[in-house]
C-alpha cells in the first residue's frame, strides 16, 4: 500500500502529518504503541524540516511518501527540495549535557535513531529524499 | 493543540495538560512551569491524565528544567499518563530522570 501527503513547512500543519501517519499505519494493522513510536520519529523528521531548512515558511512544501512492504516493513519518505540536515551528520548530545546545558532540541536526533531502523538520504532528480525504514512485526491474521 | 490548566491543592501547584505538545505548543508548557516557578512553588504536580501526544520538543521541556529544580530545591512529580505517553518517557530512559507516579495520590506521596 501506498500513502501520500503534502503539507506547507508551517509547524501547525504537523498534526495533519501525525494522523495521516496514523491513519496509515493503523489501516494495515500496526499496533498501537507502535504507531505511536513512529508518528513521534516522523513529528521530529518532518518538524526539523520545516523550522531548520524552511524557516517554518507556510509557502514552502514537501512531500511524505509511505510504502507498507506487507509482512516486513513500513518505508517512510520524506521528499524535499531545501536544506539536507542530515541528522547521521550530528553526533547525538548525550543525556547529561541535555540536561546540563538544557538543549531543549537534543532529544529528538535521539529519539529517531533509536526509533527508525535505518535512516538514508538520496538525492532524486534534484530532489533530496531522506528515507526511514522501520521492521514491523505485523500481527498473525 | 494543548490546554494548560493550573490550580492550587495542599501547597502544591498541579499543571494539568489537556491535549498534545509538539513543536508548535512546547513553549505553553514552557511557559506554564516558568510560571509555577516564578510564583514562589517548590511543589508541581504534572497532571498528564488528557496528555495525549508529547513530542521531544515536550520532552525537552521537562529536561530543561531539572538542574535548576535541584538548585532551587524544586519537587516536580508527573502523574497520570497513557501507556503511549508514558512510553514516550521510557524509549529515552527519561523516566529514570524524572519523578512519575501512576496517579495523584501517588504523585502527591512521592513530593512530601
Amino acid at each position: 500500500m501506498n500513502y501520500r501527503y503534502k503539507v506547507g513547512c508551517s509547524i501547525e500543519n504537523l498534526k495533519g502529518v501525525r494522523d495521516f501517519i496514523r491513519a496509515s499505519l493503523k489501516e494495515n494493522g500496526v499496533q498501537d504503541l507502535e504507531i505511536s513510536e513512529i508518528v513521534l520519529a516522523l513529528d521530529e523528521m518532518c518538524s526539523n524540516l520545516m523550522i531548520h531548512a524552511h524557516h517554518c515558511n507556510p509557502d514552502d512544501l514537501f512531500e511524505i511518501h509511505i510504502t507498507v512492504e506487507k509482512n516486513n516493513s513500513v518505508v517512510f519518505e520524506i521528499i524535499d527540495d531545501g536544506t539536507v540536515f542530515d541528522i547521521n551528520q550530528f553526533d547525538e548530545p548525550g543525556i547529561d549535557s541535555i540536561i546540563h546545558e538544557k538543549r531543549k532540541g537534543g532529544l529528538g536526533i535521539r529519539l529517531v535513531k533509536t526509533i527508525m531502523d535505518k535512516v538514508e538520504y538520496h538525492n532524486r532528480s534534484g530532489k533530496n529524499v531522506c528515507r526511514l525504514v522501520k521492521n514491523i512485526h505485523f500481527p498473525k491474521p | 493543540m494543548i490546554h494548560i490548566k493550573r490550580l492550587q491543592e495542599d501547597g502544591a501547584d498541579v499543571i494539568a495538560l489537556v491535549g498534545e505538545i509538539d513543536a508548535s505548543s512546547s513553549i505553553e508548557l514552557d511557559l506554564a512551569i516558568a510560571k509555577s516557578v516564578g510564583e514562589g512553588f517548590t511543589k508541581i504536580l504534572v497532571d498528564c491524565s488528557a496528555l495525549e501526544y508529547i513530542s521531544s520538543a515536550g520532552l525537552g521541556v521537562f529536561m530543561s528544567y531539572i538542574e535548576e529544580f535541584e538548585d532551587k530545591h524544586i519537587k516536580m512529580v508527573l502523574f497520570g499518563m497513557n501507556e503511549k505517553v508514558a512510553n514516550t518517557f521510557e524509549i529515552l530512559g527519561l523516566n529514570e530522570l524524572l519523578q512519575i507516579g501512576m496517579d495523584k495520590v501517588q504523585a502527591k506521596k512521592l513530593i512530601q
